[in-house]
C-alpha cells in the first residue's frame, strides 16, 4: 500500500516549514536514509531521510512552497509492485484497512521513530487553545510551568499529568523573567540529588533541618533551571582598580555620597553594555532580544538567601545617584520589603563577593538574562609593566555568558569595554 | 484446509483473548484465537459471568425473604431449587460463549478449537486430545492462556468435598456447612452466596482482614456487615490440614497466636489466590520469561522473546478481566503502530467485588497513598444519608474518596454498598481524565440517585459535604 510521506516536524515546537529543495523526482527509488527533501525552518535548514523504501510515486507539495504544516502529506511513497495509480488512493486507504495494511504499518511501527514522525505533539491547537487534563493544568500553575511550551502525549496530544511531570525547566512560564525572589508562594521544589535527607538518615548522620523558605525554593528551582539548560561559558579578565581606588578617595572626600568599588563596577558594566549592546541581551525561542536599558540586577546576600535589586537605566545615572540608590535597595532587601518591581526584570547581573576576599569565581547566570559578572576582591600583585615587575590592585572578574546569547567574541568585546572603564575611571566620570 | 499463516494469532479465548482478536482483526490484521474449551474462557463460562447469576438467584431470595417490609406477604415457605439456581447460571453462560462465537464469526477471526503451543519462533502447534489440529504461523503471537486456582500443600482440592470456584458453582446441593479459606474478591463472593442461601459459612483469611487489598476502612466495614449477617470469620488464621470424612471435612485452623482449632464442615471452598497457566505452552522453547507462574511483559505486554507477547492473568496482578482485555487492546494497537498508543495505567482499573454489601474501588487506598508519601485529603459519605439508599431499603455503606492534598488529584475511591459495583466507574473517568476535586464539584450528580453520594464523599474531602 502507498505510503504517505509527512512534512516533518524538525524540531518539537516547529509547525511549519519551507519545503526548500526536492532531491528525488517521481518515479525515483528511494532507500531509507536517503535524503529526499531538504526542509527549511525558521532556525534552520535541514536534510530530510526517507524513512522507509519505494519509489516516489508523487510529489505533492512542489519544490519552494512555503508554510507547509507538520504531517501534510507532501509525497506518496510506493512499495513494489505499485503503480503511480495506487498513489492517488493512498490518502483515503489509510480509513479502509485492508488485510494487507498492517504490514505497512508495522512497518512504520517498527522502524526507528525518525524526526519526521513525532511521536508527541504539543498540547497547543494552532488557534492557540492548550488542551490539557485539568490535573495538569493545575499541577503547571503550582509549578510555574507554561503549558504551551509543554508536549501533550495523550489523546489527541492532550497534555496528561505525566507530560507536565516530565516537563524540562525550560518550559517555565514567562513569569520566570522575575528573578530569585519572586517566590512567596509553593513553588516546585527541586529535587536535591540523590536524597540527602535518605542518605544523612540511612548514615545517622546528625543535622538539622529547616523547612524550605519560598525564597530557598526559588533559588533551587531558578538555578537548577539555569545551570541545567542554559549554555554556560565563561570569560575572565583582569583589571586595575588604583587609580579608581584614588578616583574614589577623592571623591568621597569631597561628597557625603559614599561611592563604593561596587557602585564603580555598576555604573562600568552599564557603559560598557551601551558601549556593546549585542552583550545586553536575551535568547526566547521567538528571536533575540536586546534590551533598550541597562537594567543591572546586583546580587544582595540576605539572612533568608540571595535576592537581586535592580538598579534601572543605570546607563542614564551617575555615580552618586547610583551609590544612593543602592544603598536604600540593599538596605531594604535585607528587610525584605523591596517591591516586586524592584527585583524582578534585570538585563544584567553582578554579583560581587570582593568583600570576602574572593579573587576569582564563576557566577550561575540568572535566566532569561543572558550574562551575570562576577567580581573578586581587589588585591594587591605583582604585575609586570615594560619589563619591571611592578605592584598593582588587581581584581579579577568572570563574565559567565548564555552562549545562546551571546556570542564568546561579543562577551570578549564587553569585557574590554568595562575593564576599559575600570583601569581609566576618569572616562566613567565623561 | 483452511488457512494457516497469520498476521497475528491468540491463545486463549477469554475475555482478554477474544476481545484482542477482534481489535487485531479491526486494525486489520489477519487473526487466528486457539481456544482449548469454550469461547470466552474462565470468566464467561466459570468465573464473572456464571457467579453473578448465582449472586443474583441469592438475592432474589434474600428479597423474598425481606419482601413483608416492602409490603408483601409470603405465603407458605420459600424453598430453594438448587439445581434450578446452577441451571440458569449455565444458560446464561452458555448464551454469552456462544455471542463470543458470533463476534469472532462478524469479525473475521479464525477459531482453532484445540490446544495450542508454541513450536519455535513464529510458529504455534495446535491439538486436540493429543492429535495434531494444524500448523500455524504468524508474525506476531498473544498468550492468554489465563490463570487457575492455586491450591496449597496438604489441602488439595478434590472436586467433592474440597472445591474450587469451579466446583463451588455448580454444586449438586446446598451444603449445611461450608468453610471459605481465603477472603479475596473469589472467596468473599461465593461465602457470601452460600450464606445468604441459608448455610452456616466460616472464612479463614491468614491476613488481618477481609478483603485484604481493599481499603482498610472499607475491609473493617465489610466484615462487620457479613458477620452481622451471620458469617463467621477467623482473621490472621491459617488451615493447616483438612481430614476428610465421608461427607465431612474437618480442618485444622491454626490463629496467630499458634492455636489450633477444629471445625468440621460439609465442604471447603479454597480460594486463595491463582497460578498462571504457564505449562505446555511450548515456553521453553522460547526466551520468554517466567516469575511466580507469571509471564514477564514490558508495559506494552511484550515477552523477552520478540514477536511474542502476553497479556491478563498470565501476567500476573489485577486478575480482572477489564485488564486483560484493555492490556490485549494496548498491546495490537502498538503492534499495528496506532497513534496514542499508552501503557495501562494501574491505578486507574476499578476493582470489584458482588458480595452483600458489594464492595468497589480504583486507585489508591487511603493507607497505600499515604505509604506513597502524599498528603491525603479524605472525604465519606455514609449510605445512612442518601435518600435513594433508605428508599432502596439499603442504608448501610459509606462511599470514600481520597486526594492529594497538593493537586487535588483523585487517587482512590472506595465503595461498600448497594450497587457500588454500577457507581465506581464514574470515579474511573474522573481519573482517565485526570479531575480533580474542582470538576467533580462542578458536576451535577442527578436526585435521587446512590451516585450523589459519590458528589458529597468528594464535598465532605474538602469540608463541604451538604446533607451531612
Amino acid at each position: 500500500m502507498p505510503i504517505d510521506i509527512l512534512m516533518p516536524a524538525l524540531s518539537p515546537t516547529m509547525t511549519e516549514g519551507k519545503l526548500a529543495k526536492w532531491h528525488k523526482k517521481e518515479g525515483d527509488e528511494v532507500k531509507a536514509g536517503d535524503i529526499i527533501a531538504e526542509i527549511e525552518t525558521d532556525k534552520a535548514t535541514m536534510e530530510f531521510e526517507a524513512v522507509d523504501e519505494g519509489k516516489i510515486g508523487k510529489i505533492l507539495v512542489a519544490e519552494g512552497a512555503e508554510g507547509v504544516a507538520v504531517n501534510t502529506p507532501i509525497a506518496v511513497l510506493l512499495e513494489e509492485g505499485e503503480s503511480a495509480s495506487d498513489a492517488k488512493a493512498a490518502p483515503k486507504k489509510a480509513e479502509a484497512p485492508k488485510a494487507e495494511a498492517p504490514k505497512a504499518e508495522e512497518k512504520k511501527a517498527e522502524a526507528p521513530k525518525p524526526a519526521a514522525a513525532p511521536a508527541m505533539k504539543s498540547g497547543a491547537s494552532s488557534d492557540g487553545r492548550v488542551f490539557a487534563s485539568p490535573l495538569a493544568r493545575r499541577m503547571a500553575q503550582q509549578a510555574g510551568i507554561d503549558l504551551k511550551a509543554v508536549q501533550g502525549s495523550g489523546p489527541h496530544g492532550r497534555i496528561v499529568k505525566a507530560d507536565v511531570e516530565k516537563a524540562p525547566q525550560g518550559a517555565k512560564a514567562g513569569a520566570a523573567a522575575a528573578p530569585a525572589a519572586a517566590a512567596g508562594k509553593a513553588a516546585a521544589p527541586v529535587a536535591s540529588g540523590p536524597g540527602a535527607r535518605q542518605l544523612a538518615d540511612l548514615l545517622k548522620m546528625p543535622y538539622k533541618l529547616e523547612p524550605l523558605s519560598g525564597m530557598r525554593r526559588t533559588i533551587a528551582r531558578r538555578l537548577t533551571e539555569s545551570k541545567q539548560t542554559v549554555p554556560h561559558f565563561y570569560l575572565t579578565i583582569d583589571t586595575e582598580i588604583d587609580e579608581l581606588l584614588s578616583l574614589r578617595k577623592r571623591l568621597n572626600d569631597k561628597t557625603d555620597a559614599k561611592i563604593s568599588v561596587n557602585d564603580f563596577v555598576i555604573r562600568a558594566v552599564a557603559l560598557a553594555l551601551k558601549k556593546v549592546p549585542t552583550a545586553n541581551a536575551s535568547y526566547d525561542d521567538s528571536g533575540m532580544m536586546y534590551y533598550e536599558h541597562a537594567d543591572i540586577s546586583v546580587a544582595v546576600a540576605t539572612p533568608n538567601g540571595l535576592i537581586t535589586p535592580i538598579i534601572k537605566a543605570a546607563e542614564g545615572k551617575g555615580l552618586t545617584q547610583i551609590a544612593s540608590e543602592m544603598k536604600d535597595l540593599a538596605a531594604r532587601a535585607r528587610d525584605g520589603k523591596l517591591k516586586p518591581e524592584e527585583y524582578q526584570g534585570g538585563t544584567f547581573s553582578i554579583s560581587n563577593l570582593g568583600m570576602f576576599g574572593i579573587k576569582q569565581f564563576e557566577a550561575v547566570i540568572n535566566p532569561p538574562q543572558g550574562c551575570i559578572l562576577a567580581i573578586g576582591a581587589g588585591e594587591q600583585r605583582p604585575i609586570v609593566k615594560n619589563g619591571q615587575i611592578v605592584p598593582a590592585t588587581i581584581m579579577t572578574c568572570t563574565l559567565s555568558v548564555d552562549h545562546r546569547a551571546v556570542d564568546g567574541a561579543v562577551g570578549a568585546q564587553f569585557l574590554q569595554a568595562f575593564k576599559g572603564f575600570i583601569d581609566d575611571p576618569l572616562t566613567m566620570l565623561l | 484446509m483452511a488457512d494457516t499463516s497469520f498476521d497475528l494469532i491468540v491463545i486463549g479465548s477469554g475475555p482478554g483473548g477474544y476481545t484482542t482478536a477482534i481489535r487485531a482483526s479491526q486494525l486489520g490484521m489477519k487473526t487466528a484465537i486457539i481456544e482449548r474449551e469454550h469461547l470466552g474462557g474462565i470468566c464467561l463460562n466459570w468465573g464473572c459471568i456464571p457467579t453473578k447469576a448465582l449472586l443474583r438467584s441469592a438475592e432474589i431470595y434474600s428479597n423474598i425473604k425481606h419482601a413483608e417490609a416492602f409490603g408483601f406477604a409470603v405465603e407458605g415457605k420459600v424453598t430453594i431449587n438448587t439445581q434450578k439456581v446452577v441451571e440458569r447460571s449455565r444458560k446464561v453462560a452458555a448464551q454469552l460463549s456462544g455471542g463470543v462465537k458470533h463476534l469472532m464469526k462478524k469479525n473475521k477471526v479464525t477459531v482453532f478449537d484445540g490446544h495450542g503451543m508454541l513450536n519455535g519462533a513464529g510458529k504455534v502447534k495446535v491439538t486436540k486430545d493429543d492429535k495434531p489440529v494444524a500448523d500455524l504461523t504468524a508474525k506476531h503471537i498473544i498468550l492468554a492462556t489465563g490463570a487457575r486456582a492455586r491450591s496449597l500443600p496438604g489441602l488439595e482440592p478434590d472436586g467433592k468435598l474440597v472445591w474450587t470456584y469451579k466446583e463451588a458453582m455448580v454444586p449438586p446441593a446446598l451444603p449445611k456447612s461450608l468453610l471459605v479459606i481465603g477472603s479475596g474478591a473469589i472467596g468473599i463472593e461465593f461465602a457470601s452466596f452460600y450464606r445468604q442461601l441459608g448455610a452456616d459459612v466460616t472464612v479463614v483469611e491468614v491476613m488481618d482482614r477481609v478483603l485484604p487489598v481493599e481499603d482498610e476502612e472499607i475491609s473493617g466495614l465489610a466484615k462487620k456487615a457479613f458477620e452481622k449477617q451471620g458469617m463467621k470469620i477467623h482473621l490472621g488464621t491459617t488451615v493447616t490440614a483438612l481430614k476428610k470424612g465421608i461427607d465431612t471435612v474437618t480442618a485444622v485452623l491454626k490463629d496467630k497466636a499458634g492455636k489450633e482449632s477444629e471445625i468440621t464442615v460439609e465442604r471447603v471452598i479454597l480460594a486463595v489466590g491463582i497460578v498462571g497457566n504457564v505449562e505446555n505452552i511450548g515456553l521453553e522453547s522460547t526466551k520468554v520469561k517466567v516469575e511466580k507462574t507469571h509471564v514477564v511483559t514490558d508495559e506494552y505486554s511484550r515477552t523477552a522473546e520478540p514477536g511474542i507477547y502476553a497479556i491478563g492473568d498470565l501476567t500476573g496482578p489485577p486478575w480482572l478481566a477489564h485488564k486483560a482485555g484493555h492490556e490485549g487492546v494496548i498491546c495490537v494497537e502498538k503492534i499495528a503502530g496506532e497513534k496514542d498508543v499508552h501503557p495501562l495505567n494501574v491505578s486507574n482499573i476499578p476493582g470489584c467485588t458482588y458480595c452483600t454489601p458489594q464492595v468497589a474501588s480504583v486507585g489508591l487506598t487511603e493507607a497505600a497513598a499515604k505509604a506513597k508519601g502524599y498528603e491525603v485529603r479524605v472525604g465519606r459519605y455514609p449510605f445512612l444519608a442518601n435518600g435513594k439508599a433508605i428508599a432502596l431499603g439499603e442504608p448501610e455503606g459509606l462511599v470514600k474518596t481520597v486526594f492529594d492534598k497538593k493537586t487535588g488529584e483523585l487517587l482512590g475511591a472506595h465503595m461498600i454498598g448497594a450497587e457500588v459495583t454500577e457507581l465506581i466507574q464514574g470515579f474511573g473517568i474522573a481519573k482517565t481524565l485526570e479531575t480533580t476535586e474542582a470538576e467533580l464539584m462542578h458536576a451535577i450528580f442527578p436526585h435521587p440517585t446512590l451516585s450523589e453520594m459519590m458528589h458529597e464523599s468528594v464535598l465532605d474531602a474538602y469540608g463541604k459535604a451538604l446533607n451531612f
